[in-house]
């Protein structure tokens, strides 16, 4: 960490004169590299979906921590979106319903259990800053949990990437291969479930999937291939999360829901060029 | 050393696939009741029959997708029973997304090899890709994306795959429906010399009898259960068959006068001694 703050003040920049913008700044690249480098996979996999319920889904995760008065949720808030992800893959499996069908249920359960719990006697105010997330009150130990995380990501990644693309073209040609789908899918969802529902805090539930999608479906526009898919997708996400992050210092804005308008911007224009490449 | 060289060297063809009273329900509906069927190597085998007769279904009990009830065995030529038996598969037309960013190299580097594709692909796994490619004339499609592809090219890539590394049984799919008829021509010469070099058991799942009479050995008609099974001259002249495809009495389908036999019986020795019941 205090290499961190030393590198940092090496650069001229107003805006990281501040020890706490140098953490946001630290964990805006942080969670940006994770969310490019899970949010190329979900789109793969078509979990966009999942991967918003899950983030909604986490009001009940909150409201659960609350009864049991916990001071932090985030316990309480992972083991409710696993559990429910874990949930989900299961009914995908097993019943004829459409997953879509199966994931807008849970979450409108979810959504509403959370906020009927929370509201009660009229405190859901006290709540609201997990739909908005805040980026700047990060902490080191936060942070330190959060590199534990990519470091795990990032070996299930070399471990099991090739499989879960094979999985994401036709499962029964992943089983051909011998790749355990089921375990892989219910692994997969396990991971985006916890990444989400840590990252819900700094970034907030109401844009978190926008940021976790946007960047991975600009890259899409412009690749020819995976590799230059997942380098795009986390080279996006880093973009307009650092560029996010400066914006909002300067505007006074909500960190997380900048960045999601910064990476829509790169949405469209990737969008354009696929069309120019179209058309030439 | 050459693709098919490493490859004759590892497989002299591997032996037989034996499925065993095979039932598969899914709830209450018996989609497969009491299949038994015994695939020899080098053997071409075509599963035909109506819609829902369990062709598709047939497939996922053998790939372990679906649970199934009796048994399904593989003996390898040596007599062995390999507990993970090497399968291939080929799929019907693969429903994905057009615009997905996967060229040919990555499923072939992501299906053969461990490294990460998003890491990068070795240029030995590179060489090897387009080696096996060139088998099936698609070693210019190396850098395509799969959304690029023709019908017919797509099918030829996943038959790359699905031998490398050379399988037990390779299985087909309805492998081209929605392919245009010189592709089906291409792919069905492939799939022959493939099985020629590799001595290859293939089982194929098509609705298209003309191509079914021309290339493959042998003919199975599942409605459920095995109703008829023999050469194509055979199963194709069967009253019930003839019916359940409308075929009209005067028509008769050609078959080619030579068929490829297979002969040498190497690997089936093994599964003939089986006292397995």
């Amino acid at each position: 960490m205090n290499l961190w703050y030393w590198l940092t003040g090496l650069l001229p920049f107003d805006w990281l004169s501040f020890a706490f913008m140098k953490q946001a700044l630290l964990a805006v690249i942080l969670v940006s590299y994770l969310f490019g480098l899970l949010g190329s996979q979900v789109i793969n996999q078509q979990m966009a979906y999942f991967s918003d319920a899950i983030g909604h889904a986490a009001l009940t995760g909150i409201a659960i921590g609350a009864i049991m008065g916990l001071a932090d949720p985030t316990w309480a808030m992972v083991i409710f979106s696993g559990l429910l992800a874990l949930a989900i893959s299961w009914l995908r499996r097993i019943s004829l319903t459409s997953t879509d069908t199966v994931i807008g249920l849970f979450m409108a359960f979810a959504v509403a259990l959370g906020i009927v719990i929370l509201s009660r006697g009229g405190g859901f105010a006290r709540y609201s800053g997990y739909l908005v997330g805040d980026i700047l009150s990060i902490t080191p130990t936060e942070i330190s949990n959060l590199l534990i995380m990519i470091l795990a990501v990032t070996i299930l990644w070399i471990l099991y990437f090739n499989q879960l693309m094979l999985i994401s073209l036709n499962p029964s040609l992943a089983k051909s291969r011998g790749i355990k789908v089921w375990l892989l899918e219910a692994v997969f969802s396990l991971v985006v479930a916890v990444v989400v529902t840590v990252s819900i805090k700094w970034v907030g539930l109401l844009v978190i999937n926008s940021m976790l999608i946007l960047p991975a479906a600009a890259a899409r526009n412009i690749s020819g291939n995976t590799r230059q898919y997942v380098w795009w997708s986390i080279a996006i996400s880093l973009a307009s999360g650092i560029s996010g992050l400066i914006a909002s210092y300067y505007l006074s804005t909500a960190t997380g829901a900048t960045i999601v308008l910064i990476s829509m911007g790169i949405f469209v224009i990737t969008l354009g060029l696929k069309k120019l490449a179209w058309r030439t | 050393m050459h693709v098919s060289d490493q490859i004759s060297a590892l497989s002299c063809g591997s032996c037989c696939t034996k499925l065993v009273k095979l039932g598969v329900a899914f709830g209450q509906n018996r989609v497969l009741d009491d299949v038994n069927l015994h695939v020899h190597c080098g053997q071409f085998t075509a599963v035909i029959g109506p819609n829902g007769a369990g062709k598709t279904t047939l497939l996922k009990a053998i790939l372990g997708e679906v649970p199934h009830t009796g048994h399904v065995h593989f003996i390898d030529s040596a007599g062995q029973r390999p507990d993970r038996p090497l399968l291939g598969y080929v799929p019907q037309k693969l429903e994905f997304d057009a615009t997905a960013p996967v060229s040919v190299r990555d499923i072939f580097a992501g299906a053969a090899g461990r490294r990460p594709v998003w890491l990068g692909i070795g240029s030995s796994d590179r060489v090897r890709a387009k080696e096996v490619l060139d088998t099936v004339q698609a070693g210019h499609l190396l850098d395509r994306k799969l959304g690029q592809l023709s019908g017919g090219e797509l099918q030829r890539v996943l038959l790359a795959m699905a031998i490398t590394p050379v399988p037990n049984l390779l299985l087909l799919d309805e492998p081209v429906s929605g392919v245009d008829l010189s592709g089906i021509e291409l792919f069905y010469k492939m799939v022959s010399q493939l099985r020629r070099d590799y001595h290859l058991s293939i089982i194929l799942v098509s609705h298209d009898l003309a191509t079914v009479a021309q290339f493959a050995d042998r003919i199975v008609f599942l409605n459920r259960t095995v109703i008829a099974d023999g050469t194509p001259r055979e199963v194709l002249s069967n009253q019930t068959v003839r019916q359940a495809f409308a075929l009209p009495p005067e028509l008769a389908l050609s078959f080619p006068e030579i068929r490829p036999e297979h002969k040498d019986g190497r690997g089936c020795i093994s599964c003939n001694l089986e006292k397995r019941p």
